[in-house]
């Protein structure tokens, strides 16, 4: 057929016909039924099932939500005003009880003149969040600073904080804007001072217990860029820590009494026991996690490390925490620490609560970083040592950052496990958002029966920050990505 | 051609225990153990002398006096009149109890629900993310007193389950019925389930330090023969396929094997089930089960089941296509492709995680304190430590006993484990 030219055949397609549209059962919303719902029997069964069972959650508590009431003194009248609307028999919801006690929900029994002093702790806290959670990102960070500025205004305002410090922290905002825009690294100086900061506004109390504290840290730093130059890194760094635990100890007492009589500047002092719901859940999570990263790595690495009496500590220390429950470990921070301190010490039932937690963190944390240096290829610490790093430096440089990029989705995971068991510290007489308020709540005259909503209300809250950082942990996984798969 | 040389064996001097890497590791290991020594010293020598200054001494023959509380529910004989060591025994095996069924239900649903999410039905696998996400993101604390809630709160008193002659005549229900064949009730009070009870049972046997409950033990031991002879069959019958390459039926030998036997000893010692009846203004008969027992399982359960679906999802999702594809071109049919290729494979990936599921879960039956489930945290370490007053003894005990259960899992669980691994060369 090889002298067959197109040019000699008598007919040539030179156009197409219109292309046809699909079938009717191929196209559009019709294709996708049939694929994602009906495409086998089986499929057909469960899609009738979860369609029974959406029908069966709707219809059982849309009335329940459509008949809210939020103007009521007691569940009683709740339900009268339900029966009033809706017709004897109908189910409502009573959004009154939060209505009238969100507050304790919120910051348990702090007095309400000093509200604003947990919220500014609250706002700020996102301030000094924001260099460690979007480092270098300007735009992330004058958004997120922003958010905070406003969230400030309004709530402040709301809150009726006092003129001062209100006009202090939105000038302390505005400034932390203008320095995003210019220097963002500089930031960091203001998280390292959120510590205290916060401590000073939760607490109260002279304002120069905390910056005598925070000088300890100051000391410690002069001691070692004095003394490394003479007698090396490592013993500078020990004759440093001596010297500041020194200065906790000995000094810090007499300073703070004589400062505070020559410049008397306090605020009013809140007790631990008047701490409780969310406020207590979110000063213990967010000091837990802040503390348990660092132990949980040192942790890890005396894990990994040659050193047998070192890796044998860190393997008791990292079981004997996992082996036991949280609840214990609580106990042991009300019950026995009496025990194993001298006689006559009592130290805030919070802070013995966060040191327990801060354990319990690390140890798991511990177990997940040592999964991400584990699944390092042996090359890194090689190349490592190849290029005449010291342990700290090949540490710092090459294997954490690196391990601990690959161990991110668990160490998130660890923290929201963290942040739920702060809910556990009721068991040792805290007041804690879910037990210890729901509690106080339920057992109202008034309020006597209620059931979902406060838990509702609870879990919602709960729901959005421990989803929050999940979706946070995705993020950031996405943005250290450097491979390409 | 360079020649190695050797290191110049210098003397040894102070410095180098802290510059020689050679030395450095034992000065930093000997600092640490001093350290730890002092700290040990240090936290006993404040144990002593906080203990003198209260006047206790460190013992536990507590264990033996009479403890002089009731427990709800007690799976081996105990009164008040016990021992409290009776007591641990007690809350120990309810502790076990609530782990190992909560273990078992939170794996099937976790694997169901694992599987869904993975469907290709759009709806169903948005479903099973809702749940996984809702329960995940909030605290267990919550669906423990909220099962808690509402299972002594919604449900029906006893009484409404009364059929009066008035209502009989003019032909009402009652306002709450009993469940399954009218064999269970679910009142405010507990759930009510029906009892088994042998007319012809062998009695028990007395051997001094406990009372072993024979019927309950031969009915043991005969599944377990069954199971063993079973085994045997199955083990014969793949020889027999590997020297012939035929394989006999033994379906109906399995079943005959396995149950056959329990059913005549069951016969033959006159089972019967006592269903439970309202008797007065409670139901009479059948087992009593407490609500703090169903809140916490269903609450462990539902909330260990959302973390297990992930561990599955992540297992399968974790099997390259390849595999399946492989299997499909080999000409396997979909379920034997899921049980010969992608499972084993699966498994592998899944298990370690599991592991550490089943023991948060087993660790998290210790909130049952929340809803007064008295368990090994409420008997020893709730009110024998209250009515003792020996926090040291009970907490450390406590510990302990923990620290044994979550290590005896995690052994176990490493062996089998250890026979799914792939066995490399």
């Amino acid at each position: 057929m090889s002298e067959t030219h197109a040019q000699t055949v008598t007919f040539v397609r030179d156009t197409m016909l219109p292309p046809v549209a699909p079938p009717v059962g191929e196209r559009g919303a019709v294709k996708w039924l049939r694929e994602n719902l009906f495409s086998t029997p089986l499929n057909i069964a469960l899609t009738v099932l979860g369609v029974v069972a959406i029908w069966w959650l709707v219809s059982s508590s849309l009335p329940w939500w459509l008949n809210s009431v939020w103007n009521a003194s007691s569940l009683g009248e709740c339900r009268q005003i339900v029966a009033a609307n809706a017709g004897e028999g109908a189910t409502g919801a009573c959004w009154a009880m939060i209505r009238e006690r969100w507050h304790q929900f919120l910051f348990g029994f702090y007095p309400p003149s000093q509200w604003w002093r947990p919220i500014l702790a609250f706002g700020l806290l996102f301030g000094a969040l924001a260099p460690v959670l979007f480092a270098g990102q300007k735009r992330s960070l004058t958004v997120l600073l922003g958010a905070v500025l406003v969230f400030l205004l309004i709530t402040l305002y709301l809150a009726g904080a006092p003129g001062v410090p209100f006009a202090l922290a939105i000038a302390l905002v505005l400034g932390m804007l203008a320095l995003a825009q210019m220097q963002p690294g500089r930031l960091l100086w203001f998280t390292l001072i959120y510590p205290a900061l916060c401590f000073w506004l939760l607490w109260g109390g002279s304002v120069w217990s905390p910056i005598v504290a925070m000088a300890g840290f100051g000391v410690l730093y002069a001691v070692f860029r004095l003394a490394s130059p003479m007698i090396g890194l490592a013993p500078a760094a020990g004759v440093g820590i001596v010297v500041a635990v020194l200065w906790w100890l000995y000094a810090e007492g007499p300073v703070v009494s004589v400062v505070q009589g020559v410049l008397p500047f306090a605020l009013q002092s809140i007790n631990s026991d008047q701490f409780g719901g969310f406020l207590l859940a979110i000063v213990i999570g967010v000091t837990g996690i802040a503390f348990s990263l660092p132990i949980g790595i040192l942790l890890a690495l005396g894990r990994q490390s040659d050193m047998l009496i070192v890796k044998t500590l860190s393997v008791g220390f990292i079981e004997f925490i996992r082996g036991v429950p949280l609840i214990t470990l609580l106990f042991t921070a009300s019950l026995l620490l009496q025990y194993f301190l001298p006689p006559g010490t009592n130290f805030d039932i919070i802070l013995r609560v966060i040191i327990l937690v801060t354990f319990f963190a690390a140890a798991y944390l511990a177990e997940v970083i040592r999964g991400g240096l584990a699944a390092l290829p042996r090359g890194q610490y090689e190349a490592a040592d190849a290029l005449g790093l010291d342990y700290w430096r090949a540490q710092r440089l090459i294997i954490l950052p690196q391990a601990l990029k690959v161990s991110i989705p668990a160490i998130v995971s660890t923290f929201i496990g963290l942040f739920k068991d702060t809910t556990l510290v009721a068991f040792v007489g805290l007041m804690d958002p879910l037990k210890g308020v729901t509690q106080i709540v339920r057992a109202d005259i008034n309020w006597k029966g209620i059931y979902w909503e406060p838990y509702i209300f609870v879990g919602v809250i709960f729901f959005v920050i421990c989803f929050g950082m999940s979706r946070y942990s995705m993020y950031l996984e996405r943005k250290l990505k450097t491979d390409h798969r | 051609m360079a020649m190695a040389t050797d290191v110049p064996k210098d003397g040894f001097r102070l410095s180098m225990l802290i510059y020689d890497t050679r030395y450095r590791s034992y000065t930093i290991q000997l600092v640490v153990l001093v350290l730890f020594a002092l700290a040990v010293a240090w936290l006993l020598n404040n144990t002593v002398q906080n203990l003198a200054a209260r006047g206790k001494e460190f013992n536990y023959a507590f264990l033996w006096q009479r403890a002089g509380y009731d427990i709800g529910q007690q799976l081996i004989p105990y009164t008040n009149d016990s021992t409290h060591f009776r007591a641990l025994l007690v809350g120990l095996i309810n502790t076990l109890v609530v782990a190992f069924l909560g273990c078992i239900f939170a794996t099937i649903l976790g694997v169901v629900v694992g599987v869904l999410r993975l469907s290709n039905n759009w709806l169903v696998s948005r479903l099973m993310t809702i749940y996984v996400e809702t329960f995940r993101n909030v605290p267990l604390l919550l669906w423990i007193l909220l099962s808690y809630v509402i299972l002594s709160e919604v449900t029906p008193l006893p009484r409404d389950f009364r059929v009066t002659d008035e209502m009989e005549a003019a032909g009402e229900a009652p306002n709450a019925s009993m469940i399954l064949f009218d064999t269970v009730a679910v009142t405010n009070r507990g759930t009510n389930i029906p009892s088994p009870l042998f007319e012809r049972g062998l009695g028990t046997l007395d051997l001094g330090f406990m009372t072993l409950n024979l019927t309950f033990w031969a009915v043991v031991a005969v599944i377990a023969g069954s199971v063993f002879v079973n085994r045997r069959i199955l083990a014969s019958a793949r020889a027999a396929q590997a020297a012939t390459g035929l394989r006999p039926v033994t379906w109906w030998k399995s079943i005959l094997v396995l149950f056959a036997p329990v059913i005549a000893l069951l016969v033959a010692m006159g089972f019967h089930l006592e269903i439970p009846e309202l008797k007065g203004f409670n139901f009479a008969g059948g087992i009593l089960v407490a609500h703090s027992f169903t809140a916490l399982l269903i609450a462990l359960t539902l909330y260990t089941a959302a973390f297990i679906a992930e561990i599955v999802r992540a297992g399968i999702q974790a099997i390259s296509r390849g595999q399946s594809e492989a299997a499909f071109a080999l000409g396997l049919r979909p379920n034997r492709t899921m049980s010969l290729i992608i499972l084993p494979q699966a498994l592998r990936v899944i298990i370690p995680p599991l592991i550490s599921q089943y023991l948060n879960l087993t660790k998290n039956t210790s909130l049952g304190i929340a809803v007064s489930y008295l368990d090994l945290r409420g008997t020893l370490g709730g009110i024998t430590l209250n009515q003792t007053g020996r926090e040291l003894e009970c907490m450390l005990l406590m510990m302990l006993i923990y620290l044994t259960i979550s290590l005896s899992i995690s052994t176990v669980m490493n062996l089998y484990n250890k026979s799914v691994q792939l066995k490399a060369r």
